[in-house]
């Protein structure tokens, strides 16, 4: 005890701004440079610092604290590309009374912004593997950054798949972009909703339902997944049956969180705290939990 | 002023008669002393002006879900065990402003933070209290990140134990080897000593805070009997502990025991009210409110002590994660003595019995524990 006691009575910093700033706790302002629907209940807001032009350096799959004046803070992911880091980038749906008022927001307001926070995607150990993303509705947004890096170092790569599941055809996200990258022959994309009219002419049925007619090699492959939990699980158990290992399976976890430093206690999963050793985890990391309800 | 372990510590005897003059050395050297006191049916903590405030003569009785204060009989000022209140409360606030902000033309701007802190002595704490202060340094300073709040009012506090004598049925802190002895950690440590004829203190100093206070107090130095009565008193203590609980293996019995049936039936019985969440010395879970005034010109952020045992806790758009009191109370104690080993490298509990007592339908961590220990569910 007598190293933990003696490390508190370090001295703090004399300069109060430097304790200020210092503090995780308070939010930086932010410009909204551009507020673009999505879907009917999600949009995506761009960003850029109110007061520098200071890049946000951030890694995919890492997430900000937004914050609204005087309405209140939520744990959004970064969804803009990690090379062009003078634009934050967040797509968000609006269902909460803080997300609500985001969809509200002009161009030229201001909203506080904390972070980055957590871990990323293992783009790095995903070099010269395959890489297979499957996302389920707005989970999209927090493995768009992956993609982005994936496709700029396209050659540090192997067959690069991307699977994507929405509800219904209006609620697909980044249509132009997904169209765009359908279009490129050193990636596979595929789509499906849960249901469509007649007018959708693509898959119909659960993301799982891809994973078999696609072709990568499961042995030398990475997987990504980002969704609500029960897609992710059966995500999980059609990559086991290809014959893909535990370890190679990274999953993105969400819970409830008020501080997003290890503080507040909120997104406790097991002994993992979402916010600091997450949101994303290697699969072996929380197998033992995964399937546990409640917990 | 440093914490480091005292150099050359000095062991001296307090009359208890003189204990005024610890008070008056304090306040000169411009503390506000933090203290037992008795109010509302209970010892509690607040600021103290003289021993007359200090609750002499009274002791407690402690058991599953109950709490009472009697007359002890004795002229003794420290003849109890933890009451409902903790360190935690000045050191992580049950309410604090993290900050203000007001608009200004083009966003917002960070108000002037709240003015300096009162320099604290907290007189009066016990060796669970002094672990569990050390697990909320390694939660709150050592995790990553550092909570200004917490380390400004840690930074200032000096803490003078008074080692446990009359430990309650409720107390397991030598199961936890978190007590009843503080062997370390302090600036001051006192033993109460009531000897027949003789009453009073055998002060050690732990720190170089709490030398400078020995020496103004400028008292004998303690004798070899002085300090064997003051060591059997704390040792007679660690035998009166009213529970025990088996710390080996525990862990790995409850991460096995997650879908144990016994859960739903804790569930059944508690009443999710938040007691224990709030009387526990390391509990340090928080949510934030932010408000606004009537212009809506200034806001601001709070952060308020929060309890895993609400539905708000884990909810996620659409609804709790933990829907079911089984599941919240899993949550509670499994992080208490299982999940806390693996984030923060010690147990969560420290043994103190607050939760038990004042749980108000008896819920017993120790018994609970146990339960889930004696079988591992297949699952």
């Amino acid at each position: 005890m007598e190293t933990l006691v003696s490390d508190v009575k370090q001295e703090l910093p004399t300069d109060s701004m430097a304790v200020l700033t210092a503090d995780p706790m308070i939010p930086e302002p932010f410009r909204v440079v551009q507020r673009k629907p999505e879907t009917e209940d999600t949009f995506t807001l761009v960003l850029e610092r109110a007061q520098s032009d200071r890049p946000f350096e951030f890694q995919p799959g890492q997430f900000n604290m937004l914050y609204v004046f005087g309405v209140g803070e939520v744990p959004i992911s970064i969804s803009g590309d990690p090379a062009q880091p003078q634009r934050l980038v967040h797509t968000i749906r609006a269902v909460g009374t803080v997300t609500r008022a985001m969809q509200k927001l002009r161009k030229g307001a201001i909203v506080g912004v904390r972070g980055p926070f957590g871990r990323g995607w293992p783009v790095l150990e995903a070099q010269q593997q395959d890489v297979v993303i499957v996302a389920g509705g707005i989970g999209l947004a927090p493995l768009r950054p992956a993609l982005y890096h994936i496709l700029r170092h396209r050659d540090a790569y192997g067959r690069v798949v991307l699977l994507y599941g929405a509800r219904t055809p209006e609620d697909i996200l980044y249509i132009k972009e997904l169209e765009k990258w359908r279009g490129r022959f050193d990636m596979e994309v595929k789509v499906t909703v849960d249901r469509a009219l007649g007018d959708w002419h693509g898959h119909v049925g659960v993301v799982t339902q891809l994973i078999p007619k696609t072709s990568f090699d499961p042995q030398n492959a990475i997987a990504m997944i980002c969704g609500p939990e029960i897609m992710m699980r059966f995500t999980i158990y059609e990559l086991q049956r290809s014959g893909m290992p535990n370890d190679r399976i990274y999953v993105s976890m969400e819970r409830n969180m008020k501080c997003a430093i290890g503080f507040c206690g909120h997104c406790q999963y097991g002994p993992k705290f979402i916010c600091k050793d997450g949101p994303v985890f290697r699969y072996t990391e929380i197998e033992n939990l995964f399937g546990i309800r409640e917990i | 002023m440093s914490k480091k372990k005292d150099a050359s510590p000095q062991t001296v005897t307090l009359p208890s008669n003189d204990l005024s003059r610890l008070f008056q050395v304090l306040q000169s050297r411009g503390y506000t002393i933090l203290g037992p006191t008795v109010r509302d049916g209970a010892i509690v903590y607040d600021e103290l002006d003289s021993p007359d405030d200090l609750p002499r003569g009274w002791t407690d009785e402690q058991e599953k879900g109950r709490y009472r204060l009697k007359k002890s009989g004795y002229g003794t000022y420290f003849s109890f065990a933890v009451g409902p209140h903790s360190w935690k409360q000045y050191l992580y606030p049950p309410r604090v402003r993290l900050w203000q902000m007001h608009k200004n033309g083009t966003g917002f701007e960070l108000n002037a933070q709240n003015g300096p802190l009162k320099k604290y002595a907290f007189l009066g704490v016990r060796s669970c209290e002094l672990h569990a202060i050390e697990i909320l340094d390694r939660v709150l300073l050592q995790n990553g990140f550092e909570d200004p709040t917490y380390k400004a009012r840690r930074k200032e506090a000096l803490i003078i134990v008074v080692q446990c004598t009359a430990p309650a049925s409720t107390c397991f802190c030598a199961s936890m080897q978190t007590g009843p002895k503080a062997e370390r950690g302090f600036d001051l440590a006192m033993t109460e000593v009531a000897d027949g004829e003789r009453h009073y203190f055998v002060l050690q100093s732990g720190s170089d805070a709490g030398r400078e206070i020995v020496q103004e107090l400028a008292c004998a130095a303690a004798t070899a009997e002085e300090i064997a009565a003051a060591e059997q008193a704390v040792k007679a203590a660690a035998e009166r502990m009213g529970r025990t609980l088996d710390t080996h293996g525990l862990q790995a019995a409850l991460y096995a025991n997650r879908e144990h049936p016994h859960w739903r039936e804790v569930g059944e019985r508690c009443l999710n009210c938040t007691n224990c969440t709030q009387v526990c010395p390391t509990c340090f879970c928080t949510t934030v409110e932010d408000i606004t005034d009537l212009t809506g010109a200034t806001a601001e952020r709070w952060r308020r002590w929060d309890s895993c045992f609400t539905m708000e806790f884990s909810y996620l758009h659409g609804g709790s994660v933990r829907s079911s009191a089984g599941a919240r109370y899993r949550q509670w104690l499994t992080h208490k003595l299982a999940s806390w080993v693996d984030q923060f490298g010690a147990f969560g509990c420290v043994g103190c019995g607050r939760c038990i007592a004042w749980c108000p339908v008896g819920i017993d961590i120790t018994e609970e524990a146990r339960i889930m220990c004696a079988e591992t569910v297949n699952q």
